[in-house]
């Protein structure tokens, strides 16, 4: 009995929500306990379907599919395969952390933690879904929660920062939800099933629209949230000025749905077209990678540097993404992890720093890791992890996608964008360094003295992020035998 | 024992580094040496393996053992191994590695307490880190393949960050780390692109089946020469070539223990190892070979003409480092000339032919990190590095003035300490190879011998000159445990360099007829090393009429020759045109400060304008910053509305 398992992980923190959202009268400390158990819950359930994932299948598994709406043929359709299972496992991993890290919390708690577990789940039901449909609804809803945590629990600027979020991922479904759509009337007969309409990409057009069209009405859509240069100025707002939670969220499972979007959609379902149009969407990943990792030298904002560096480091998804190969892809695929533990780490630390020391300038921070050694050698190992420090998760993830990227024979001249691209780890380790110095070393400062360093609950998260970092990048293998499994078939599709 | 007990060399190193981070840390008191001791016995057990992998590979046939790979990663038909080489190339390695880390670590408990005692440093995170390097260099000299060197590589490179930035208070400090491990990484990009190159066109990462590749025919070409410029480029950086050579000088920033490990046997010796290892890829390609001997010979000469003029002793010491590096390249460069000129080149030639340039990292690493060590304890003594603060201290510190001194005359090339033989074999190398680089190396000869004579007058001569401050009135020997290690590696600077008296050394890596020079009738062969010898002799006269006699003054040769001057003491201006002009202006003030204005008013205006005339008029923004969401469904609807021309129009 399969089916259950990733209903029930989309569904707890739902029902968390449910519960913190309607139930009157609990106290802040029960709405933590809740919450924290809901989403521990759908962690452990994630962790399971993991490992009872069975790798010599492959293909999709823990299937669930029911009727919905069948005057459009739609239907409640959920499976992972090797590509979504692990961002399914890292959005559950995040979703409890962020719980952790939300404790001290005392806004509006309620509905802080509603808004939570919601965006939670529907991150969640992004990377289960297999019918189109119901993809959409999932990315749709994600949008409302993260609003509300930016607009009313941000910093700065954050109205201007949430509107502008708002705006832009509106921007980018209305042509998704084009694409879609037109997918749907291409189809014959009318088929929202991701599976089926990849089954028959060859047969599928029957002109309605040129295939071109609804690639690009899809990868815009997909674009603005992974992000790609120049649909990237909504991020480093909208990471700057969210919650510490919002932000690890936001850079850690959020961007990854665009990354996933297109390897699902846009490569699987129309190949050939990916294949046409890969030289100009790799020229776009080496410039998001090195415009991106050149802006965040500029930056003297802790939380705006790292944002930034998501806008470059996702510059490399891209990079493996449109490499088309088998290996690129694998690649791709490890680097969104990677990523999300990455910089869900630093973020977490960026905040924690923000926090308890008041202070956010890199010009006016410095010293601290005498004062908080704690942060600062789980923020060091964040940062060596980011700019891509052997046996970390950083290093495994974008070796694989170099290789990957630049043996593949799929695109012409693909060696020389990979070897562009590459160039921004050198910028990279500008950057992090940087940064790592300008925060916790040089001079003691006086006024910083008696801040303080992590207390337990942080140790335990930042615990957790640190080993999981090691491992993937000790043992890679622990997730690219499962993505490659997802990914294998779709590379397949283009003779690569 | 089984061959993968290989692997304990490189592990023991890593068992202290995690115990020590792991239990010594939270159990013991601040200033507990425990740390100390483990990381002494780990390394002592590294070494014991060590020598015992020399003894063994000695007795294996064509001095290898082959060790069987493990499987890491698998994606497809890409596969990653991990494996270990065991030639005679990593049994002279490991024990160079592992006996001078082990005299640093002994030294160092000496050496730190001070500071742990002083400014509440402690000796866990000191040890934890050196266990951490000795470990990475261990496992990049074992490493079979490229892509677990790269891995080592970029250890080595940590650990140096993290050593060089261990005051990480002292501003100086934290800016040398980073910058150090800015511009080696610089140059890794170069070993990243050839390792992505080489996998390419091989489908291999393996050490041994890529050189037989190049020596069969395999891989020829184009690829083959830009791989390899790629990994000397990698090379460049972490062994300091000129033009990567500026974060060595500020590395000295890290404790002097740290610096004696970093200049001798771990770091920039990973350079010159990196290109010996693969040298049978180099050898095929004449231009690769020809650019690492011209790198190395100009390096040498210029950054021996830097140290000409420094007063700080670890900075003179740097620079000298530089130098000799340049001698290995030049070394390896000029034999692949040679090698290449014959023809048909073999694996087993090639292998061969890194003798030079291996055999002068082994003699170099223990005179140079003797000589830092030597200037450590100096330091003990009078609280400074300036030399214009010192002298004298012979009388004061007899054991570091001899040992300093056997250090000296050894780097300087006089026979017959070791770096006499090593240095004149790679004089005789270079003279094959190409005439004007070997005039660039006998003249760096002579510059050698001076600007280390004029340390040792400097410092140990004279009068002495008060230190530091008033608590260094009077200078002492330091404690034994400084200098019983001083004593050891000033014994093997002096001897280490028969090794190769007939030839054996050269046999050893695989020289089948080498050239095989005495230890009287090395004068007799040729004339080259009597003048060589001379030429050093000479560069400590001119020391002694300088510095020690003052017969000629210093000062108005500065004075005459002021434009040279400047240009010396100031670096030859490369870290203002790194720094200033490349970096910050150029790059941070210019281009990409000019991203950043596209990011702030280019690319987001364009979409705040097409936000606006999409709706029309500002007055939506401004009441969707309200905080409504109807905008939502106009939104669902435009899609919609799109499609329904789209297909209206289409069809």
């Amino acid at each position: 009995m399969d089916s259950g398992w990733l209903l029930a992980i989309i569904l707890l923190p739902v029902a968390g929500t449910i519960l913190i959202a309607f139930i009157p009268g609990l106290s802040e400390r029960l709405i933590r306990y809740i919450a924290a158990l809901f989403t521990l819950v759908s962690l452990i359930l994630a962790v399971i379907v993991f490992a009872g994932f069975d790798q010599s299948i492959g293909g999709i598994q823990y299937e669930l599919k029911a009727s919905w709406i069948q005057a459009i043929n739609a239907n409640f359709h959920l499976g992972v395969d090797g590509l979504s299972l692990p961002l399914v496992l890292l959005t559950a991993f995040l979703g409890f952390i962020v719980v952790l890290i939300s404790w001290k919390i005392h806004e509006r708690v309620r509905e802080y933690f509603a808004w939570l577990l919601l965006l939670e789940a529907s991150i969640l039901g992004v990377f289960c879904s297999l019918d189109l449909l119901l993809f959409f609804i999932f990315w749709e809803i994600e949008v409302i929660p993260m609003y509300f945590l930016i607009s009313i629990w941000g910093t700065g600027r954050r109205e201007y920062s949430s509107i502008k979020y708002v705006l832009y991922t509106l921007f980018g479904s209305a042509f998704m939800l084009a694409g879609i759509l037109s997918l749907y009337f291409t189809t014959e007969p009318h088929s929202l099933s991701m599976v089926d309409i990849a089954n028959r990409s060859g047969v599928i057009v029957q002109s309605i629209m040129p295939a071109a069209v609804i690639f690009w009405l899809l990868i815009i859509g997909f674009a603005v949230k992974l992000p790609v240069f120049p649909l990237h100025t909504w991020l480093p707002d909208a990471h700057t000025d969210a919650p510490t939670a919002g932000s690890v969220m936001l850079a850690g499972a959020l961007i990854k749905m665009g990354g996933y979007g297109m390897i699902r959609i846009c490569v699987s379902i129309l190949p050939n077209v990916a294949q046409d149009f890969a030289p100009l969407l790799l020229a776009l990943a080496v410039i998001s990678v090195l415009y991106g990792a050149a802006v965040t030298l500029r930056q003297t904002d802790l939380k705006r540097m790292i944002a930034y560096s998501s806008v470059s480091h996702m510059g490399f998804v891209l990079l493996g993404v449109f490499a088309l190969g088998e290996v690129s892809l694998t690649g791709a695929g490890l680097q969104m992890v990677s990523h999300g533990l990455l910089t869900g780490l630093l973020f977490a630390m960026a905040g924690l720093t923000m926090h308890n020391v008041e202070e956010r300038d890199l010009r006016k921070l410095g010293g601290l890791a005498r004062q908080m050694p704690v942060i600062a050698i789980v923020f060091s190992i964040a940062g060596l992890g980011s700019l891509g420090l052997p046996l970390t998760s950083g290093f495994a993830a974008e070796f694989i996608t170099f290789t990957g990227a630049f043996s593949s024979t799929i695109v012409e001249g693909v060696e020389a964008y990979t070897l562009l691209a590459a160039v921004g780890v050198v910028l990279a380790a500008g950057y992090i360094l940087w940064m790592l110095q300008r925060t916790f070393y040089g001079p003691v400062l006086e006024q910083y003295n008696g801040v303080k360093d992590a207390d337990k609950l942080e140790k335990v998260y930042m615990f957790a992020f640190v080993v999981l970092i090691l491992l993937v990048g000790i043992c890679p293998f622990i997730l690219t035998d499962v993505i490659q499994l997802g990914v294998s078939p779709i590379a397949s599709l283009i003779g690569g | 024992m089984s061959s993968q007990g290989f692997w304990l060399i490189f592990l023991l190193p890593v068992i202290s580094f995690v115990l020590i981070s792991v239990l010594v840390k939270p159990l013991t008191r601040r200033d507990s040496p425990v740390a100390g001791y483990i990381t002494i016995m780990a390394i002592t057990g590294s070494v014991i393996l060590s020598i015992w992998t020399l003894a063994e590979v000695l007795g294996a046939p064509n001095h290898e053992i082959h060790v069987p790979d493990i499987i890491w990663v698998t994606i497809g038909d890409f596969t990653i191994k991990t494996g270990i080489i065991m030639d005679a190339l990593t049994a002279v390695m490991v024990v160079v590695v592992s006996v001078v880390s082990l005299m640093v670590q002994i030294y160092s408990l000496g050496y730190m307490e001070h500071f742990v005692h002083h400014d509440g440093d402690t000796y866990t995170r000191y040890y934890a880190w050196m266990s951490l390097f000795t470990a990475s260099m261990l496992g990049l000299i074992i490493a079979d393949n490229l892509l677990l060197m790269f891995v080592f590589w970029e250890m080595v490179g940590l650990c140096s960050y993290l050593l060089i930035g261990y005051w990480f208070h002292r501003p100086s400090a934290a800016n040398a780390a980073k910058k150090a491990f800015i511009v080696t990484r610089f140059g890794d990009f170069g070993f990243l692109a050839a390792i992505l190159v080489l996998y390419t066109n091989t489908g291999t990462f393996d050490t041994a089946q890529l050189s037989d590749m190049a020596a069969t025919g395999l891989l020829t070409g184009g690829i083959l020469t830009w791989a390899a410029i790629g990994i000397f480029s990698g090379a460049m950086g972490k062994s300091a070539q000129f033009p990567l050579h500026v974060w060595l000088p500020d590395a000295m920033e890290g404790p002097t223990p740290v610096s004696a490990l970093i200049h001798s046997a771990t770091m920039v010796s990973a350079g010159v190892f990196l290109v010996a290892r693969i040298f049978p890829i180099f050898a095929h390609s004449i231009e690769a070979v020809t650019l690492v001997a011209t790198i190395g010979g100009f390096t040498a000469i210029f950054a021996a003409s830097m140290g000409l003029v420094m007063n700080d002793i670890k900075r003179v010491l740097a620079y000298s480092t530089i130098s000799q590096l340049g001698y290995m390249m030049l070394a390896l460069g000029a034999a692949g000339i040679v090698l290449n000129h014959e023809g048909h080149v073999t694996v087993e030639a090639a292998k061969a032919a890194v003798a030079i340039g291996i055999f002068h990292l082994f003699t170099h690493a223990f005179f140079k990190s003797l000589l830092f060590l030597g200037a450590g304890s100096v330091n003990h003594a009078t609280g400074t590095f300036d030399m214009r603060l010192m002298g004298g201290l012979r009388k004061a510190m007899p054991w570091t003035y001899i040992t300093f001194l056997m250090g000296a005359l050894s780097l300087a090339g006089i026979w017959p300490l070791a770096g006499f033989w090593s240095k004149d074999e790679i004089l005789i190398t270079a003279l094959d190879g190409n005439t004007l680089l070997f005039i660039l190396a006998m003249i760096t000869v002579f510059m050698t011998a001076f600007y280390m004579f004029r340390v040792i007058f400097m410092t140990f001569h004279g009068e002495y000159r008060g230190g530091e401050s008033e608590e260094y009135r009077h200078p002492h020997e330091s404690s034994k445990v400084m200098v019983l290690p001083l004593v050891f590696l000033a014994v093997l600077a002096v001897g280490v360099g028969w090794w190769s008296l007939g030839g054996n050394f050269a046999e050893f890596m695989g020289e089948h007829h080498p050239h095989a020079a005495g230890f009287f009738d090395i004068f007799a062969s040729s004339p080259w090393p009597i003048i060589s010898l001379l030429l050093a002799l000479a560069g400590i006269g001119l020391a002694y009429l300088m510095y020690g006699s003052k017969r000629i003054s210093a000062e108005k040769i500065g004075a005459r020759f002021k434009m040279l001057y400047n240009a010396l003491i100031n670096k030859y201006w490369f870290d203002e045109l790194y720094e200033n002009i490349i970096v910050k202006k150029a790059l941070l003030g210019g281009i990409f400060a000019g991203f950043q204005e596209v990011d702030a008013n280019g690319v987001d205006s364009v979409v705040n304008g097409v936000a606006e005339g999409t709706f029309g008029s500002g007055n939506i923004i401004r009441r969707l910053q309200t905080g409504q969401l109807q905008l939502y469904g106009l939104f669902i609807g435009l899609g919609a509305a799109v499609i329904a021309i789209v297909l209206f129009i289409v069809s």
